[in-house]
């Protein structure tokens, strides 16, 4: 596995050491996984949901009593990051 | 060698529902102070769930239907990945290998297909740091994507102007472009015609009109026709229009290939629809621009030219409604005043007599589709002369 | 020593004026403060708790009851942190679906309960906040993720606690810890304001000191949400488990699970169920070994998702403050949804996952429940998990499979192996709450496991 490039896709910083740590930890779990190859899944659907639900879907009605007021921000505050583009 | 252009497009279109796609927010963001409309699921707290909008997804299948297209009766949301300071869940709630719609065509274009997704929040760019107002986080929005067969600017003008029409018609948002309520992604490249496709492609984005869209392709087609002639090959990029110039520039160069890793977003249950239900949302489609401009030329004798730019315009429609002869188109195309001529009064009896003959007009009109309305009064005419339409279509819904 | 009562007696004392829930909060906050420095079961203690239990209407389902609840469900007025330090500080602008219903209920949140970091792991020693340890025996583990709650149920620091299981992590401390823990099906109860960790198998439970009690917290919290997509619209039925006798139940003793130092107790406690007029049989169902792979690929691909948002922009520190175990199952998610891979990993998953859903349903025709041991053995020491990136797995590997399908289980106490509790997991098809805890309730009526305590110092 590429551990650099795939912190880098989950956008983590790794600290000195830990590529190789996770390379091997990673491996080690792969293999584990790989078991699920022992059985024949070539007539099987996947299943991404357990609850058998379709079509859940709320009306069109705003609903202004869970608008965030105080705390995280302001009212009229903008976040902010260091510029994205500098002098754009 | 003669090179030939290979464009397509993406457009996004801001849906003009009353709550966002998957919260109660309102989705009306524009000209409201930053971050009043936001709650914890558009603004990406912990332990929020999405829950999708229904309208949304009934305008974007109508949207779908109204392109030709045809209707996934399965279909999912999936979690686009990735990761950018507007993005506040670190993954944008949108649908990947089973769209809404797929497979329709527009002017003889096709329609790749017809999604739904989630809008981001808003960027600005200031020297030293970057602000952000996610009161547009989590705005439905459309995503249309057409095949890269446009021939050049011209032929894609019309198109996108049609697309325009055809949302305005539905009602399903404003389609303004300065307002980013409609927005253009073009991508473009130059190949020798015969040959495969390039290995290369340009993405325009981030242009505010129809005038604008148009310079920035003939501008890009004229940069690559003049790198592929001296042998080398476009830098793969996305790239801006200054409107001062007329040039595009390069936005950002990508950096190794995006990889979203998409999956099924496993907060939200699919959806299935019968064909009933497609079949209902069929039939309540509004007249198409399309149509109209079928019927200003074969029922009212006016001509192409005449039918799009009266159809373009539903003022202009409207006024040319009230007394559909060619004199009216001309003085609404000529921008003169239109020509009051005395009406001739209408008796109740010869409007009975009309709507009995025509019951299929009658139903359709019951129905709500006020084309049926113009056809009526337009039979009136045949028979009377020139009536007071306004007066006309009173008389009707008494008799109805 | 109010504190020691179950959830049952201190309705029954508060409602006949035995005691004030003033009294019943004091004796709970005594407790924490007494061996809460020693276990690390709560990393936050309600200031207002004594407040609250003043204005406590004891006519209500649960009223003023003190209840702890694991730090991962938001909580207006108490900080939130999944006992990561990315969360370390925060205070939620809204309140999770289950603690509003707990204090709509007249529950009174005593405090939030430690827990491996962002629910990822079964020792509650991945938690940035410390360990928390067994009460049975500080040297060893409590079990994790919600290792907090059930450590505070066991040293009777509250009366009552809420978990969380995406796979084993309510049942499986409540295993180490020798209390009470019940997995209702997924979609049972709402996920909202829950921090997620997989959202396709994450539910909210109870963790107590009986199954009657567990009932009657679960008859609370469960229901449709209309803020939660995936929360089943089926009404609830009543929850509460009858004195009556078990009757002709067919109960299959899963054959592949029966390993560990927790076979002989779980034979015994089979025997049990035939005494008490069930019929007991081995049933063989997929193995295990098939669970831990797909639940690691579904469970990684999740949480490298659902950990997206913390980037600290809105809230909280960046993703720079992510411990190792976070860290790790991002990467892996990233991994197997990453283009090249997902077929490979993903996709093949989920194919397996309906295989085991498959597995299950064939099983379910055959009996009505399945029992086996919560996990193969008894608590490890302490530094078990340090460094094993696949400890949880391993430690839940017969709690993975009904996770996995989205069914209801609950454990209970079944015995002991060198002073440490064991625990039966007793596993129903999807929406079978009722005849799982009927089955529980039966078999603690005629046991007394359950209501053995650790000897705290």
């Amino acid at each position: 596995m590429d551990v650099k490039h795939v912190a880098k896709l989950a956008n983590l910083q790794l600290k000195p050491g830990e590529e190789d740590k996770f390379k091997k930890q990673f491996a080690d779990t792969l293999k584990t996984v790989d078991v699920i190859n022992e059985l024949d899944t070539s007539q099987v659907e996947p299943t991404s949901q357990v609850t058998g639900l379709t079509n859940v879907t709320r009306k069109d009605k705003i609903d202004a009593s869970r608008i965030i007021k105080k705390g995280i921000i302001k009212r009229g505050d903008y976040f902010k990051v260091p510029s994205l583009f500098n002098a754009q | 060698m003669s090179w030939q252009t290979v464009l397509g497009f993406e457009v996004h279109i801001e849906l003009g529902t009353n709550t966002k796609m998957f919260c109660a927010c309102p989705a009306d963001h524009f000209g409201k102070a930053p971050n009043t409309q936001v709650c914890p699921v558009c603004l990406g707290l912990p332990g929020a769930l999405p829950v999708p909008n229904a309208t949304a997804i009934e305008w974007c299948i109508k949207l779908g239907l109204s392109l030709g297209c045809e209707v996934n009766l399965f279909s999912k949301f999936d979690r686009k990945n990735y990761f950018y300071p507007d993005l506040p869940k670190g993954y944008q709630i949108s649908q990947y290998d089973i769209p809404f719609c797929k497979d329709g065509q527009l002017l003889g274009h096709k329609i790749t297909r017809v999604h739904l997704e989630e809008d981001t929040g808003k960027l600005q760019h200031q020297a030293s740091e970057t602000l952000i107002d996610f009161n547009r986080s989590g705005v439905p929005l459309v995503e249309v994507v057409t095949e890269a067969d446009f021939a050049d600017s011209t032929d894609s003008d019309r198109f996108l102007k049609e697309l325009q029409q055809i949302v305005r018609t539905l009602g399903i948002s404003t389609a303004d472009m300065e307002k980013g309520s409609m927005r253009l992604e073009a991508n473009i490249s130059i190949r020798h015609p015969g040959d495969p496709l390039p290995n290369y492609k340009i993405e325009v984005k981030n242009v505010n009109s129809f005038r604008f869209i148009k310079k920035a392709i003939d501008f890009e087609v004229a940069r690559q026709t003049q790198i592929r002639q001296a042998g080398q090959i476009p830098v793969q990029e996305t790239r801006g229009f200054k409107e001062a110039s007329g040039e595009t520039v390069s936005q950002r160069v990508k950096e190794e290939a995006n990889d979203y890793r998409y999956f099924p977003e496993p907060d939200i249950p699919p959806l299935e629809f019968t064909k009933e239900q497609i079949e209902i949302w069929r039939r309540e489609l509004p007249e198409l621009p399309a149509q109209v401009r079928q019927e200003l030329i074969s029922k009212y004798q006016l001509s192409p030219h005449y039918a799009v730019i009266i159809s373009a315009d539903p003022n202009m429609l409207a006024e040319f409604m009230k007394n559909p002869v060619k004199p009216t188109a001309d003085a609404l195309v000529n921008k003169r005043p239109v020509q009051t001529t005395a009406f001739i009064p209408v008796d109740k009896k010869i409007v009975e007599k009309i709507l009995v003959a025509n019951p299929r007009a009658v139903e359709d009109l019951k129905a709500g589709k006020q084309q049926a309305l113009f056809f009526l009064i337009g039979q009136i005419k045949k028979q009377v002369g020139n009536v007071d339409v306004t007066l006309t279509q009173k008389l009707i819904n008494e008799i109805l | 020593m109010l504190n020691k009562l179950s959830l049952i007696e201190s309705l029954d004392g508060l409602r006949s004026k035995k005691f004030t829930s003033e009294q019943l909060v004091q004796a709970c906050l005594d407790q924490i403060q007494k061996f809460n420095p020693k276990l690390n079961a709560f990393l936050a203690i309600n200031e207002k708790a004594l407040d609250e239990a003043k204005k406590a209407d004891v006519s209500k389902s649960l009223g003023g009851i003190p209840i702890a609840v694991k730090d991962n469900f938001l909580t207006i007025g108490l900080p939130t942190t999944a006992s990561s330090k990315v969360l370390e500080g925060y205070m939620p602008q809204y309140e999770s679906t289950v603690t509003t219903k707990l204090k709509e209920a007249g529950a009174i949140i005593i405090g939030k309960t430690n827990m491996d970091a962002w629910a990822h792991g079964s020792s509650t020693e991945t938690s940035d906040f410390g360990a928390t340890l067994n009460p049975w025996d500080t040297g060893h583990l409590p079990g994790g993720s919600s290792g907090g709650s059930a450590a505070a149920v066991a040293a009777d620091m509250c009366i009552a606690a809420i978990g969380s299981e995406t796979a084993g992590s309510i049942r499986q401390p409540a295993a180490w810890c020798g209390v009470t823990g019940f997995k209702p099906t997924y979609g049972r109860v709402s996920r909202y304001g829950v921090i997620a960790m997989a959202s396709s198998t994450d539910s909210p439970g109870p963790l107590a000191k009986s199954v009657g009690d567990c009932a009657i917290i679960t008859q609370v919290i469960a229901g449709h949400d209309p803020y939660d997509a995936t929360s089943s619209p089926s009404s609830v039925p009543n929850l509460a488990p009858s004195t009556k006798h078990l009757t002709p139940l067919r109960i299959g003793l899963a054959k592949e699970y029966l390993v560990g130092q927790s076979r002989p107790a779980v034979l015994e406690a089979a025997k049990q169920f035939e005494k008490l007029g069930a019929k007991v049989e081995e049933v063989s169902l997929l193995h295990p070994k098939y669970s831990i792979g797909v639940y690691t690929i579904i469970q990684r691909s999740e949480v490298s998702s659902n950990l997206a948002r913390y980037d600290g922009i809105r809230y909280g520190q960046d993703r720079s403050f992510f411990g190792d175990e976070a860290k790790r199952r991002i990467m892996l998610g990233t991994y197997a949804l990453s283009s090249g891979y997902y077929d490979q990993y993903y996709t093949k998953a989920q194919k397996v996952r309906t295989l085991i859903i498959k597995d299950f349903d064939q099983a379910f025709k055959k009996f009505d429940l399945i029992i086996g041991p919560t996990s193969p053995g008894p608590a490890l020491k302490v530094g078990a998990s340090i460094d094993s990136p696949m400890f949880g797995e391993l430690e839940d590997m017969l709690l993975e499979p009904s996770s996995i399908a989205g069914l209801t289980s609950i454990s209970v106490p079944c015995g002991f192996v060198d002073g440490l509790p064991i625990g039966l997991q007793i596993t129903g098809p999807q929406f079978a709450e009722s005849l799982v805890l009927q089955a529980a309730h039966s078999y603690q009526q005629a046991t007394t496991w359950h209501v053995r305590k650790p000897q705290l110092s």
